[in-house]
Parts: C-alpha cells; structure tokens; sequence
C-alpha cells in the first residue's frame, strides 16, 4: 500500500471514532459509522448484504457479461441442460437461461425498490398522521387499513391488477396498494407511544405545528420499524410480483420476468428441471437475503435493541 | 400589588367525565409578581404538575382563567404565548427526542419563530447553562441527566420568554448534580429577571429557590405562605406541618 493513503484513511478513522464531534457533519457520520459497525458486525446481515450488493451489480452490468440475447429465439438449442456454453441452460425457446435470470434481475429488483419507494413513504405518512392527530382522520384511515387487511395480499394484488390490467407498472400498484396498510398500522403504534411524550409536549411548547411534529419528531420514531419491516416485506413483495407473473398477470411474455419464466418452465419441469429450478433458487436468494439484512437492519435500528 | 405576570383564578383541571371521573385541580388561585420565584408544593398526584400543564395549554380543558400580565390566555395557546411562558420538564431523559442532535433540538425553536444569528444563539444559550458550544454535536444518549437538563434550560430560554415555569426541574437527577442545575437556574432568573413557577416535592429545593411557596395536596391549595414563615415552621395547616416534619425527619436521616 503506497504510503500517503494510510495517514488519510487513519485520519478519516479517527474523525469517525472521535469521542466528540465538532462539527454536525460529523456527529451525523458518527452515528451513520457506528450502525455500519453493528450491522456489519452481524454475520447473518453481512451475508444478505452481500448478496444483495452483488444481485445489484449483475443487475447493472448482467446483460453485458454473457453473449446471448435475454429475447433472441434459437429453437436449434431448445432444452439444453446446463454446460459449459449455457451455464443453467437453455429454455424451451432455446434462450439461454443464465441471461434471462440477469436480465429478470432488473426487472424484479426495480419492482421491488418502486413497491418500497411507494408504499414505505405512504404507509409512514399516513400511520404517523394517525397516531399522532387521533381523532377522526385516525378512525377513517384506520378503518381503510382493516378493510385491505382483511384480504390476503395476493388475492388483494390480484384484484387490483384484474382491474387495471396486466403488466409490470400495474403490478407496481397493484402490490403497492397491498402493501402499504401493514405499515401504517406499524407505524401508528409508534406514533402512538410517542404522541404524549415529554419531547413532543416541549417542541409543542416551542410552537411547532402539527405538520412539524409529524414530519420531524413522530416519524423519525417510526422510520427504522418502518425500515426494517419494508426490508422485512422485501420478501414478500418479490414473491407477489412473481407470483403474479406466475399467473400471467405481472410481466408479460418474452419479459424475463422470474415468476413468468417459473411458469413457462413448469411445463417441462418432470423433463428439463433447469427451466423452474433456476428461477425459483433466484427468488428464494433475494428474499433469504432480504430477510436477513432485514434481521440485521432491526438489532441495528431498533431503540428497544440499545 | 402591581398586575402580577401570572395569576390563576378558580383553576380546576378533571380527568374523564361523569362518575368516573377525576378532579385533579380544584378552584385553585395564585398570583405570581414579576421577577419572584413562586413555589407549589405536594406530594405526588396532587395536582401541582397538572396545573404547570393547564397554564402552558398542554392540558387544554381546563375551568377558570389563567392571566399573563392580566391578559387572558388565549386558546389554544398561540406562539406569542409561548415567547412569553415556556417550562422545563419533569425528566430529562425524556424531554429531548432521541434521534435528535441538540443542535437539531434547540434549533426548532429559532427555526420557527424566524430568528437569527441562530449558531451564536445556541452556543450563547449553551455556555448560560454552563455547557461547552461543542455539547450541540451530541446526541441525548451521550449526555449526563444533569447535562440534558441544562439543554431542556437551554431550550427553554433560547425564546427569552419573561416566566418560566419548572416542573420538578431536579426530581430525576443525582443530588450531587440537584445542587448545579438550582444553582443555574438561580442565577439565571436573577440576571435576567425571569419569574419562576416551581412544583416540587422536595421542601429543601423549594426553600432554597424560591420566596413564596403554595402547599398542594388532594388537588387543592391549602396554603400559601412565605419561605421565612416556612423556615421558622409557622405553618398553620396540619397538612403543612406534616409535611415539614417529613421533610425534616428525611434531612436528619441522610
């Protein structure tokens, strides 16, 4: 290691341990650096993390790595099992199913960051709106929630998208819907707990407004459950796209979509395993790998964990 | 006497309605002149921190009138109200929010009322409590409870409101840290003039920090004497003069 990179890193190390900041760019990274640690530190976590951010970079670069097409059709090569030109196959198209996972990586991936990105922020707002304000916008939402509750996601998922009709964006809202009552009522039991604290009774007497407490005392409480528990549906949520693909409700065909290529393999599945298998280990490793960075996430973020 | 800053006029406070309800403050009054330092005191669940709640409007049900300068309080209590009256709380551990830097945490008020110079005013309000400015990069879980009270007092100053009212300020902290938060709290009501409400059920503190003292219990004021008439024991309710001589036993057994 050349030598001026190590007084810098060092240097870097010791702004982070310091026994007190000095500047609050520092205290923030503090507090940043020390979750890193514990959640590193956490081997289960560290594991699903890992996946995760090596899922994400064949994601970004897949398609470039391997010389077929994810779409192009090659009947000549049709049910080929895995060697060494096609790694995990060919499917009964002929299309090389290493490429196809890659790509259907994509596909899945970014479903399940826009269901998180949808219904992360809308289940939070609406259940610290809840807890705190009480009072009527409290009972109709809460209301609401029990309704989309008392259906199963799937089922709920599959209603919605009947609706609006198949396709990978209709799915997006369709598991969106069904996803965001779990985590207002999640986050209205925290807001719960903290609506009559003392911290919220003095920024009250400092003249804050209802919108600002919400925004910068109540959910800064609920954000890591809130966290936690849309990593935790991660899972959930990659298994209801596929599922919905699987029925030919989600991403449409060619889209190598993995719960739509676990349905077209199903056919050769006593035959040619290889087309189901593959899929479905892709599914069940993002989700292990969700809920263990979920897992890890909850030591690290929940207050009860101190 | 002069308009008294605070007065409270037939003040009573229930909790519930009908058969099951409670009342927690009944028909109290007391006035408080600019400048002094007035004390209540009781034992716990006499009403003395309910009415410190009734007058900030943290507790909004309330029957009678709360006066500022003679003026009615409005309701709901608006932001001028809070410029002029703002409180310490019972228990520091959890009167700072604990995702909150202190910076972010006595920044809200400045924030909200559009002040200025907003860094100078922390650092200003942090060293008239006797913390260093570098105390603001912390978080609450990396301060003391003698430390998260000067920042509550901090806080509550940052608005320079005229009468601040201090709900058992030292109850929750170490005796030998009690001593350091009176003592600025002291002398920061006698450099700027600040009129004082303090509940307590601790007779030394309240002897030590203020002048006129209202003795609570079962939700009423059963009197209200000087801190000379207190000193001396010419207390004349029973309930007083039990209390003093709990008090003393308690001082003679440490």
């Amino acid at each position: 290691m050349d030598a001026p990179a190590t007084p810098a890193r060092e240097s870097l190390r010791d702004w982070l341990q310091a026994p007190t900041a000095n500047s609050p760019r520092q205290a923030r990274a503090q507090v940043v650096w020390r979750g890193w640690l514990r959640l590193i530190s956490n081997r289960a976590a560290l594991a699903g993390l890992v996946v995760l951010a090596l899922l994400v970079a064949l994601a970004a670069v897949g398609p470039w790595l391997t010389p077929y097409s994810a779409l192009g059709q090659d009947l000549g090569t049709r049910l080929q099992p895995p060697s060494a030109l096609h790694w995990l196959g060919t499917d009964d198209l002929g299309r090389d199913i290493l490429t196809r996972i890659l790509h259907g990586a994509r596909i899945t991936l970014m479903m399940a960051l826009l269901v998180a990105a949808i219904a992360g922020p809308v289940g939070l707002a609406v259940g610290a709106t809840a807890g705190y304000l009480g009072g009527w916008f409290d009972i109709v939402s809460m209301r609401l929630v029990d309704i989309f509750l008392s259906f199963p996601s799937l089922i709920l998922a599959l209603a919605f998208v009947a609706a609006l009709g198949p396709g990978i964006e209709n799915a997006v809202i369709a598991i969106s819907l069904s996803a965001w009552p779990p985590i207002a009522r999640l986050a209205r039991a925290e807001a719960l707990t903290v609506r009559k604290s003392d911290y919220i009774a003095a920024a009250r007497l400092q003249g804050a407004s209802s919108m600002r407490l919400i925004l910068k005392h109540v959910m800064p409480i609920c954000l890591p459950s809130v966290v936690v528990r849309v990593t935790l549906n991660m899972a959930g949520i990659i298994l209801t796209a596929a599922g919905l693909g699987f029925l030919g409700l989600g991403a449409q065909p060619p889209s190598p979509e993995w719960g739509a290529m676990l349905a077209s393999g199903r056919q050769f599945m006593l035959t040619s395993w290889w087309l189901a298998a593959t899929p479905g280990a892709a599914i069940m490793l993002v989700s292990l790998s969700f809920n263990l960075l979920g897992d890890g996430l909850r030591d690290v973020l929940d207050p009860r964990n101190d | 006497m002069s308009i008294p800053s605070l007065e409270i006029k037939n003040l009573s406070i229930s909790f519930g309605v009908g058969r099951s309800g409670v009342l927690a403050v009944d028909r109290a009054n007391f006035r408080v002149g600019s400048g002094e330092a007035f004390g209540i005191i009781g034992e716990s669940g006499s009403g003395k921190s309910t009415i410190l709640r009734a007058i900030t409007g943290l507790h909004d049900n309330y029957d009678g009138d709360v006066l500022i300068d003679g003026q009615m309080a409005p309701r709901p209590r608006n932001r001028d109200f809070f410029k002029t009256v703002q409180m310490v709380f019972q228990d520091p551990y959890s009167s700072l929010h604990p995702r909150r830097m202190i910076r972010a945490t006595l920044m809200e008020p400045l924030e909200i009322y559009g002040l200025d110079r907003r860094d100078a005013r922390i650092a200003q309000a942090l060293s008239d409590v006797g913390l260093a400015p570098e105390y603001a990069y912390r978080y609450p879980h990396q301060l003391s409870g003698g430390q998260r009270q000067r920042v509550a007092v901090a806080r509550a100053l940052l608005l320079e409101p005229r009468i601040l009212l201090l709900d058992e300020p030292t109850s929750a902290l170490d005796v030998s840290v009690q001593a350091g938060v009176l003592n600025v709290l002291n002398a920061l009501r006698r450099a700027r003039g600040l009129t004082y409400v303090m509940v307590s059920h601790d007779l030394r503190v309240v002897a030590h920090m203020c002048s006129r003292i209202a003795v609570m219990t079962h939700g009423r004021i059963v009197e209200e004497l000087s801190v000379e008439d207190l000193r001396a024991q010419r207390a004349e309710e029973p309930y007083t003069r039990t209390l003093i001589a709990a008090s003393r036993a308690a001082v003679t057994a440490d």
